[in-house]
């Protein structure tokens, strides 16, 4: 029952998924806002609607930005015809906020523990 | 989102007291549930085991940052690695921080766990569905304990 044996199992291992720095990006979080009403989208689409209202990105910044975000795993790209459509998938962001709260909920009762000991 | 936590908790108890109930490592222990081999010292390794009954066989290690006097204890650590099998060594840890402010009734605890964005999301979820039940279920039970003998 060693690390070892289970990287050996995992001949490469898996990208990392940054989540968090994935988004913490303002186009990004716009792409994904647009995204997550469920309906895949081609990058010509997403070019053309206001992410940003001032700021105009170039579909090549919007390609950057996706791939991101693919990496990721919080939109996957597929293929509709000869287009690429972007889509998004809920499930890296969901179990971010499902650790964040089983951590969250550890302090707290650690941290009445630590009340308990201090004012007794 | 938020890639923090923070908690804020008074505490009616003078700040000297929360003080030393944060940094003497056999204090820390006592409510903490670890078991630590030595005193905290700034830069060095702090190692140990779980003290909660059935999961004595995990250890717990923090890189003590700061300790100013009465104000700021910190360590770095792998926030709530749960599984033994698992080699947490070369993800990169998150930064917990103990504040201390007087105020009229006693002390102000302000902590901040910092750091999720470089934790892998694979390792989180794995860490996370294999242990959630039962560690849960663990601190329910000790906080009864506790809730009673107080």
């Amino acid at each position: 029952m060693s690390p070892k044996r289970r990287s050996n199992i995992a001949a490469r291992p898996r990208p990392r998924s940054p989540v968090f720095a994935a988004l913490g990006d303002e186009t990004r979080l716009a792409l994904v806002t647009k995204l997550s009403s469920g309906q895949p989208r081609s990058i010509s689409q997403l070019t053309n609607s206001q992410l940003n209202k001032g700021s105009r990105l170039t579909r090549q910044a919007i390609t950057k930005h996706l791939r991101v975000l693919e990496r990721a795993g919080i939109v996957h790209s597929v293929r509709v015809g000869r287009e690429s459509r972007f889509e998004f998938d809920p499930q890296p962001i969901a179990g971010i906020q499902e650790y964040l709260d089983f951590v969250s909920e550890q302090w707290d009762h650690a941290l009445s523990r630590l009340k308990s000991f201090v004012e007794d | 989102m938020d890639d923090r936590i923070e908690k804020r908790i008074e505490l009616k108890a003078p700040v000297p007291r929360v003080w030393r109930a944060l940094t003497d490592y056999r204090e820390f222990g006592e409510w903490f549930r670890v078991k630590l081999d030595g005193p905290f010292v700034p830069g060095q390794i702090s190692r140990g085991h779980i003290t909660y009954p059935g999961y004595e066989h995990l250890k717990w290690e923090a890189v003590v940052q700061k300790m100013e006097p009465e104000r700021l204890f910190s360590f770095t650590w792998h926030p709530y690695a749960v599984d033994p099998r698992a080699d947490y060594s070369k993800e990169t840890p998150t930064l917990v921080e103990f504040r201390l402010e007087k105020t009229a009734s006693g002390t102000l605890l302000v902590l901040t766990e910092s750091g999720f964005d470089k934790i892998p999301s694979n390792r989180r979820l794995e860490a996370f569905r294999r242990n959630e039940g039962g560690w849960a279920e663990q601190m329910k039970n000790i906080e009864k304990h506790v809730a009673q003998a107080s």
